[in-house]
């Protein structure tokens, strides 16, 4: 019957966890296409200041990631929320992962485009914003989804610094009930399904929607050329 | 310079690692003037070609378009390319874009013309190479001799002072190379201002007004398609003509 008392509170509670996936995600996208080009654009500066970010954000781990950007930025005086700190810290980390998909679109899109782009009079970042990155972004959807999936359940990390999340409002409830532990950490797990579920639905009919005929499959072939 | 040379190539020079695959190229190209360059492969007639709208930089040498110094840092290249059409030999049309918008995407973007203007021309290019209705087909959807008929009519919607081909009909199947020098031998004759580099060599006899034929980074010799021929004056010339009318057929 607890457990049954306890379901809005945890739904209410899994709100946060949606609002840290659309913060962090949508951070790690917008900081993750420039670190993509970049990469593969840049000067030497450029390149290697972006490399320099996917090395950090890659190789910390995301609980230290969280303690650096929360408990960290405390003690240089800056007074974030909790909440704040989760999203800048578990969406700098993503723009890492992030880049890399966006890197690996991006260079398998045939050199021809960006040549047949010049050829007509188009500067570099003309070319790269009506010809390759409505390309590669294309491209990068399906592993896209998988960050997408990764990072949704990555959200509950914000748990250690005292996010009031869906995780933290199971662990309220079971130190209280802790016979129901069993049956709240289950329904939080069904909670996280159904949201990947979801997800990939979206990400699925997005893709179906952008869908160009015959480009996935040259797409395919000339990415396989590479790898 | 006589004021109706529209494109004028200077003593151009390009090495890749030790290999120096132009060695000094110079011609010029005069209004409405279609030249034909042929010669065997990896003798840097593509890269010649690259180097004029400097898709490739060449390492030394000059370019002038219509008076302008196209290898000078000053140029804004883009414009400059803007103004000359360039085909490929793989057609290189953008894969995500319908016909219409591969055709009518410089019009938007570089010409910056409103929609119904860029719309109306990009049909009429359409019309003139006989794909208006494919307008809405994907590169995809297309046939090879399809996709290079668009990527001429994407090179045409420029309004281009000159169009550079390279190899237009080599990544082509046999039964698809007629309709793509159908449309070429109309624009030739309708009076653009044309380079080609070729194999076709019964397009170059019938079309070109001059060819060049060139070997090891160099011209060899260049002339009207009757005396290379039929007189050429360097052995090699005529060596190569055989044996590529041998490989390719007399044709047309």
């Amino acid at each position: 019957m607890i457990v049954f008392r306890g379901l809005p509170g945890l739904f209410q509670a899994s709100l946060l966890n949606i609002a840290l996936l659309f913060g962090l995600i949508g951070l790690g996208f917008v900081v993750g296409i420039p670190i993509a080009l970049f990469q593969v654009y840049g000067n030497r500066l450029l390149g290697g200041v972006a490399s320099a970010w996917e090395w950090f954000f890659r190789g910390v781990p995301e609980l230290v990631l969280l303690f650096l950007f929360f408990f960290g930025s405390a003690q240089l005086g800056l007074k974030i929320s909790a909440f704040v700190a989760a999203t800048l810290a578990l969406g700098f980390r993503s723009s890492a992962y992030q880049s890399q998909i966006f890197r690996g679109a991006i260079q398998a899109i045939p050199k021809g485009q960006m040549m047949a782009a010049h050829s007509i009079g188009l500067s570099r970042w003309q070319a790269i914003r009506y010809i390759i990155l409505p390309q590669a972004l294309r491209l990068a959807i399906p592993p896209w989804s998988n960050e997408f999936s990764s990072v949704i359940k990555d959200t509950t990390l914000a748990y250690a610094i005292g996010v009031n999340e869906i995780t933290r409002y199971a662990r309220f409830i079971t130190e209280r009930h802790y016979r129901l532990a069993m049956a709240v950490y289950l329904v939080v797990a069904l909670i996280f399904l159904l949201f990947t579920y979801l997800g990939n639905r979206l990400l699925g009919t997005l893709e179906h929607a952008l869908r160009v005929p015959g480009f996935e499959a040259k797409a395919a072939r000339a990415a396989g050329e590479h790898g | 310079m006589a004021s109706n040379v529209i494109l004028k190539v200077e003593d151009i020079h390009k090495r890749y690692g030790r290999e120096e695959v132009l060695r000094g190229v110079s011609f010029s190209l005069f209004k409405g003037e279609t030249k034909v360059i042929i010669g065997p492969s990896g003798t840097g007639k593509s890269t010649l070609l690259r180097c004029i709208n400097r898709l490739t930089p060449p390492d030394r040498g000059r370019v002038w378009l219509d008076g302008v110094e196209v290898s000078h840092p000053k140029t804004n290249i883009n414009k400059i390319r803007a103004a000359i059409g360039f085909v490929f030999q793989d057609f290189n049309l953008f894969t995500h874009l319908n016909a219409l918008d591969n055709v009518r995407l410089g019009l938007l973007k570089i010409k910056r013309l409103d929609k119904k203007k860029a719309t109306e021309i990009a049909m009429m290019e359409l019309e003139r190479v006989g794909l208006a209705e494919k307008a809405k087909a994907y590169p995809a959807e297309l046939s090879g001799g399809q996709q290079q008929r668009v990527s001429i009519a994407r090179a045409l919607a420029m309004d281009p002072k000159v169009i550079l081909f390279d190899e237009p009909t080599s990544a082509l199947d046999p039964e698809l190379i007629g309709e793509v020098l159908e449309v070429m031998t109309d624009l030739a004759r309708a009076g653009m201002t044309m380079v080609v580099v070729s194999h076709e060599m019964g397009f170059a006899r019938s079309v070109a007004d001059e060819i060049i034929f060139m070997e090891g980074g160099v011209i060899v010799e260049q002339g009207s398609p009757e005396q290379l021929f039929t007189n050429p004056r360097q052995k090699r010339t005529g060596e190569f003509l055989r044996k590529i009318t041998e490989l390719y057929g007399e044709a047309s």
